[in-house]
């Protein structure tokens, strides 16, 4: 039996080196049926031709290109004229502004009369100052304090907002990352739900609680709804949760208490998403009108970018000035955090 | 039980204010759409909602914000993933260009408001430059185009977050993908359709929810150019809250809220689920 199988194997090896070696006549190719003078001619040919493709490609490219650039560059325009708009005005006098753009105030609904609406003069639309002069600035920092108090109120409610929200909001985050048991998914999805309301609705019972605690009218009244609001939680639960789980486990190992895995492993993590959420979280709040509107109703307490909505005549000479004062803060967050922005928005994961 | 007992320490904070804060008013709020008046407990039936459906004001800040978020969320979607495809791509100057694209969102609407202003009043600067250079009539813009104004001014504020979003999603499209379809001889437009929209499906909806929340809060813009009482079409259902305020009609104003919230599960709801089927489509 043995020798019969020994056999048969001994054939196949046999046959499969046939195989191996077998010749087989090469099929004749184009290139090598050429003489040596006629394939230097033909290669010379296709080289052309590729070039040409090349060309058609590189300058079809270079024509995208270009289009890419004059529709970033018209998009980017657009998008900082306003800004850049601002800051030039602002360096105009008082008397220059006035001059320029009173026309304008007078017909806004609140304009002194409606015969105004139909002056044939017709407000001049200046980019550079005739003169340059920090009239504007020094009006709105030395000589006007409302304009100060309400650059500090803004300050006041923004700043403790930001904190206290990333604060909880962590905390909150860690838990429902550790514990995702059913009674924690379903509370999660009350968050999510919360997040998704429009201010039209939150507002009512927010305003009904503070009314309840006696805090409207005083800076409370926004700051804690702000504090636990839930859009940072959802964002920062989505991050952590991609950490991975081979890091808690080797602290819980090690002996780490909750505490101290908050704190040592799971927050060093997260350091871009806190810092992308800080800055979303800053200028949402620095520029927000709805919650003052309804909670705050003494004027005095009203952070300024209400207050900057009421410009009218009489103040337009320093409008300008105390506009661009109050993107100044943003701006500079933005310069110094964009990619931290960036990062932190495209690291979470969020889609 | 202490592992449970640690993650509701952590967890507290946040539960109490949110419970405190949100949920429970908003149960109360509930109970108050039933009754006959803020002070008045008796039970009032549908009567509250009867009267606020009916309200024209009502229905007219419910259509006006519809139409809102019907053009700006298709319009903000549509511009700012073009915009990201075209930083995407090879150019010269790219990160500047984001830095610039990028920087409204930043900016203060209040600040901005301004310039809007002074552009398209009635006497405005845009007026008086057709009036001059081609002696057209004044356009009264804030008044018989007050809505498109503010679609711009929406826009222009909020293009940068979805910029954001969209580029780090055509980041994350798996590049073996993209070059076998470049070997197959596939063009921009076929890879475009194909490929990239197939993996930013999941965030064209994630934007798409975003824009949806933000576009309910118009009513900062309209409130900063024009005040409490718009002309028209500009009256937002913030309006419509707010002078339920500050006249003290609390019942009016939980309905209005009951409704509101109901209407946005349900929009939320549909989103969602159109959202996990892409999803799954996108893991297989």
């Amino acid at each position: 039996m043995d020798e019969k199988i020994r056999e048969l194997r001994r054939k196949q090896a046999i046959l499969a080196r046939h195989h191996i070696y077998e010749k087989k006549e090469q099929p004749q190719s184009f290139v090598s049926s050429l003489s040596p003078d006629e394939r230097e001619v033909f290669m010379k040919g296709a080289r052309a031709a590729n070039a040409v493709v090349l060309r058609k490609r590189k300058r079809r490219s270079r024509v995208a290109k270009v289009f890419g650039v004059a529709f970033l560059s018209v998009a980017a325009f657009i998008a900082i004229l306003p800004i850049f708009f601002t800051f030039l005005n602002s360096f105009m006098s008082s008397a220059e502004i006035e001059g320029n753009y009173g026309v304008v105030f007078k017909s806004l609904p609140g304009g002194s009369n409606e015969a105004s609406r139909f002056m044939d003069e017709a407000p001049q639309l200046q980019l550079v100052p005739q003169e340059v002069s920090a009239d504007q600035y020094s009006e709105v920092l030395f000589k006007s304090p409302s304009y100060l108090f309400r650059y500090w109120n803004s300050i006041l409610l923004t700043v403790p907002i930001v904190i206290g929200q990333l604060a909880v909001a962590c905390m909150a985050s860690y838990s429902f990352m550790r514990y995702r048991k059913k009674r924690r998914e379903v509370l999660f999805f009350l968050y999510i739900i919360l997040m998704l309301m429009p201010f039209q609705v939150t507002l009512v019972p927010n305003y009904i609680m503070n009314q309840a605690l006696n805090i409207l009218d005083t800076p409370l009244a926004v700051i804690l709804p702000g504090v636990f609001s839930t859009f940072s939680v959802y964002i920062l639960t989505k991050y952590m949760r991609r950490i991975p789980k081979a890091y808690i486990e080797a602290a819980i190992i090690d002996g780490a208490s909750e505490w101290q895995i908050f704190t040592k492993v799971v927050m060093p993590n997260c350091k871009a998403p806190v810092a992308a959420m800080a800055i979303l979280l800053f200028i949402d709040y620095w520029n927000m009108v709805e919650q003052p509107l309804v909670m705050l109703q003494e004027e005095g307490m009203q952070p300024l970018s209400v207050f900057l909505s009421k410009v009218n005549v009489e103040n337009i000479g320093l409008a300008f000035a105390a506009c661009a004062l109050y993107m100044i803060p943003p701006l500079l967050i933005f310069l110094r955090g964009e990619d931290q922005l960036v990062e932190g928005i495209s690291q979470s994961g969020i889609k | 039980m202490k592992e449970w007992g640690a993650g509701i320490g952590f967890l507290l904070p946040s539960v109490a204010g949110v419970f405190l804060f949100f949920f429970i008013p908003f149960l109360m709020l509930v109970k108050m759409s039933f009754q006959k008046s803020a002070t008045i407990g008796d039970f009032a039936g549908l009567a509250n909602y009867n009267a606020v459906l009916t309200n024209e004001a009502f229905l007219e800040a419910c259509g006006n914000t519809a139409l809102f978020t019907a053009v700006t969320v298709p319009a903000a979607i549509l511009i700012s993933l073009l915009l990201a495809l075209v930083l995407n791509t090879q150019l010269p100057g790219k990160s500047t260009f984001r830095s610039l694209l990028l920087t409204p969102m930043m900016v203060p609407v209040a600040s901005i408001v301004l310039i809007w202003q002074v552009m398209f009043s009635f006497n405005g600067v845009l007026n008086g430059w057709t009036y001059q250079l081609f002696g057209l009539e004044r356009i009264d813009w804030m008044k018989d185009h007050g809505q498109l104004l503010t679609m711009l001014l929406f826009l222009w504020k909020n293009l940068g977050l979805n910029i954001i979003l969209f580029l780090s999603a055509l980041n994350n499209i798996p590049q073996e993908v993209v070059e076998s379809s470049l070997m197959d001889g596939c063009g921009s437009v076929r890879r475009f359709f194909s490929i990239r929209l197939y993996y930013l499906g999941p965030t064209i909806f994630f934007v798409g929810i975003m824009s949806l929340i933000n576009s309910f809060k118009i009513f900062r813009e309209v409130y900063l150019l024009t005040g409490n009482y718009p002309y028209g079409k500009l009256y937002t259902l913030q309006h419509f809250m707010n002078n339920k305020f500050t006249r003290l009609d609390y019942t009016q104003l939980s309905v209005a809220a009951v409704i509101l919230s109901i209407a946005m599960m349900i929009i939320v709801g549909i989103l969602f689920l159109i959202e996990s089927r892409i999803d799954k489509g996108v893991e297989e």
